[in-house]
């Protein structure tokens, strides 16, 4: 056997969306998903495409003599929080797409090979996904006191969990672009706009930089990143050169540096308009493969 | 139905606020002070007090703040007799920790902003601040872009979610007189007894005090103006021309008319920077339905970038630019002296600031 099996567990969007991304996988091989209601369009799709499909949560699931190796959660927070020790008992690792922010917070193009061995691990939001690594690719170069993002993504693509708990998605994200992005402080912003057709998930970082800082150096190094999380995220691209400001009286002794965004979904079930949620289900199939690689060879070594 | 029964409506003053726009957001303690003194002198029963962008606003994308706001409010609040001071806050920007400090700071009207079809997202912060004991007030943004029915069914959202008055706000200054009135009677319909109905107009179109007339006569409870027009675009409704209207026609807002004219003048007027014009670049905001905060941002990209500011605005107009979105007019900016400089290697011109081409999408 040369691939991981996983199961997705949440049969809605995401979890339709991630299933195509992982059939086309050459390392994991998505065999189950498991939903909490038969009759939904994710679960008749997922057994169209061969998966086993279960309807009455993960207890079954995880009752069976062959358990999968790998699982997505792509249910909301409260229900990853009872479901997560119930993989971590059977040493199973789960890629937690939903916000409840359990394990360690993983962005692929930053900080994957940090976690290959966790046995939980959080995506962050996808305004995390998309701009963590530009603070990154910053802060790699010269000091960052200060980044700040905003995400516009159309309203289209953000679902009720974002709606309902909007200050998750700004804390959750401000963390990440301390902890992983390497600012010593952090702010998020999000932006609904309802403008039709659907606009594509737009993205401004911007950071606080020395005013004699390299500024030829920083955009080399945040080229190198768009492309490097472009390897996984192909939609994921640059909409214009950095821009530099010079520091001014209201911003401090600072410049500053913004990098815009934006990011098209690859359209595997999502619209392409819904970079915002691609780039979660491409995130985690690239963080699935890299503990897949490991399983794997663990598994040829044994 | 008259407010209550001394006043037939509520006018709260803006010009703390939506004036930080105006002001880039360098307000001092001593602009409050003055400011919040002259106005509460006057019978102005609420004063808001915020960043323009509301709690959290302070930030590379609207601009940082001179004061913290939450000390522009505490010192509000020690200043203010008989108005209640208001702060505005925006879902997805602000947190709900900062409604708890600002309740704790002594404001008593939580006013809560979403684009007009997002009301969804301030569902939880409405309930905080009705736990917390504070007044509520919701603000559909960009009213203009949609229809009465639109805005009645997210209004409905509002109030289900303990929103005490939603207001129809007129970010862009672009809704032309009975647009703004069917606005509000469409929300006074749907609402009925469950949450009263507010105007907030800008003086892009110059109809600031002939909007809030009609909105009042369409049922409004609640009118917000900004004194000296003390705010973003051409500034908001002018409270004291407000009052002067209003009195000629028999409504009581409670405010003394000949005391608010005073402190526009002595007052208010010396905190601002520049009077609040109708110039090229607001009535292009009223003209191409552009959320009014973004002129100052505009008018930076344009002189950093030689480029026309008013065609900023009107590619912020084509792309339906939401509030929140100032981000954008950097991009917008560097592209349009990246198209301009390909055609004309030679001259960038930063004196050309005639807009080339016409694409309002007010109205929509």
């Amino acid at each position: 056997m040369t691939k991981a099996t996983a199961a997705i567990v949440g049969s809605g969007n995401i979890g339709t969306d991630l299933m195509y991304k992982l059939l086309r996988s050459e390392t994991i091989e998505p065999r189950w998903m498991i939903g909490v209601d038969a009759q939904s369009p994710g679960l008749k799709r997922a057994a169209e495409e061969g998966l086993h499909t279960g309807a009455e949560g993960v207890d079954p699931l995880l009752a069976q003599d062959v358990k999968p190796d790998l699982v997505f959660e792509a249910t909301s927070a409260y229900v990853h929080r009872a479901n997560a020790p119930k993989y971590a008992q059977l040493g199973i690792q789960a890629v937690d797409l939903t916000p409840a922010a359990l394990g360690p917070a993983v962005v692929p193009a930053v900080n994957l090979g940090e976690h290959l061995d966790a046995l939980n691990v959080s995506l962050i939001t996808c305004g995390g996904q998309a701009t963590i690594p530009v603070v990154h690719a910053v802060s790699r170069v010269t000091e960052v006191a200060y980044a700040e993002i905003v995400a516009s993504v159309a309203s289209a693509s953000a679902g009720p969990g974002t709606r309902a708990n909007i200050d998750e998605f700004t804390l959750t994200t401000s963390r990440g672009i301390e902890t992983i992005g390497g600012a010593a402080r952090g702010k998020a912003v999000i932006i609904l706009n309802p403008a039709e057709p659907p606009m594509l998930m737009q993205d401004t970082v911007f950071c606080a930089i020395p005013a004699d800082a390299d500024r030829a150096a920083i955009t080399a190094s945040v080229r190198a990143t768009v492309e490097r999380v472009a390897s996984y995220v192909p939609g994921y691209r640059l909409r214009a050169e950095p821009q530099f400001d010079e520091p001014t009286a209201a911003g401090g002794a600072l410049a500053r540096v913004a990098v815009f965004i934006e990011v098209e979904g690859a359209g595997d079930f999502l619209p392409p308009y819904s970079g915002n949620l691609d780039i979660m289900t491409a995130a985690a199939t690239k963080v699935g493969e890299g503990f897949a690689e490991r399983i794997v060879s663990r598994r040829a070594a044994s | 139905m008259p407010y209550s029964s001394d006043l037939d409506i509520r006018v709260t003053d803006s010009s703390l606020r939506d004036g930080s726009h105006a002001k880039q957001h360098q307000f001092t303690v001593d602009h409050v002070t003055s400011m919040v003194a002259a106005l509460d002198a006057a019978g102005v029963p609420v004063i808001e007090v915020a960043h323009g962008d509301g709690l959290g606003g302070s930030s590379f994308n609207y601009g940082f703040s001179h004061t913290p706001e939450q000390e522009l409010i505490k010192a509000a609040v020690k200043t203010a007799h008989q108005a209640k001071i208001a702060f505005l806050m925006l879902p997805g920007l602000g947190l709900q920790d900062d409604i708890r400090e600002a309740a704790d700071n002594g404001a008593s009207v939580c006013r809560i902003a979403t684009h007009c079809t997002e009301a969804d997202i301030a569902v939880q912060h409405f309930g905080l601040a009705r736990e917390l004991g504070l007044e509520t007030v919701g603000f559909l943004m960009m009213s203009h872009s949609r229809p009465p029915e639109v805005l009645a069914a997210q209004a409905r959202i509002m109030a289900d979610a303990g929103c005490q008055c939603v207001y129809v706000v007129d970010s862009a200054g672009a809704l032309v007189m009975e647009q703004a009135g069917d606005r509000i009677a469409a929300l006074v319909a749907e609402l009925g007894d469950d949450a009263q109905v507010g105007f907030h107009g800008h003086e892009n179109l110059g109809l600031g005090v002939a909007n809030s007339v009609l909105a009042v006569r369409a049922g409004a409870q609640q009118i917000d103006g900004s004194t000296r027009r003390f705010g973003a675009g051409a500034g908001n409704t002018p409270v004291e021309a407000f009052a002067a209207v209003a009195e000629k026609l028999g409504i009581r807002t409670g405010i003394d008319v000949l005391k608010i004219i005073d402190a526009a003048e002595d007052v208010v007027r010396p905190v601002m920077d520049g009077e609040c014009l109708l110039d090229r670049m607001s009535l292009t905001m009223g003209y191409a339905g552009v959320y009014s905060s973004f002129l100052k941002h505009a008018d930076r990209q344009a002189a950093k970038y030689g480029v026309s500011g008013a065609e900023i605005l009107l590619e912020a107009g084509r792309r339906e630019l939401v509030g929140g979105q100032e981000d954008q007019l950097i991009e917008i900016a560097a592209a349009l002296a990246a198209k301009s400089s390909s055609r004309n290697p030679s001259s960038r011109n930063p004196s050309s600031r005639n807009p080339s081409s016409r694409n309002p999408s007010s109205g929509k």
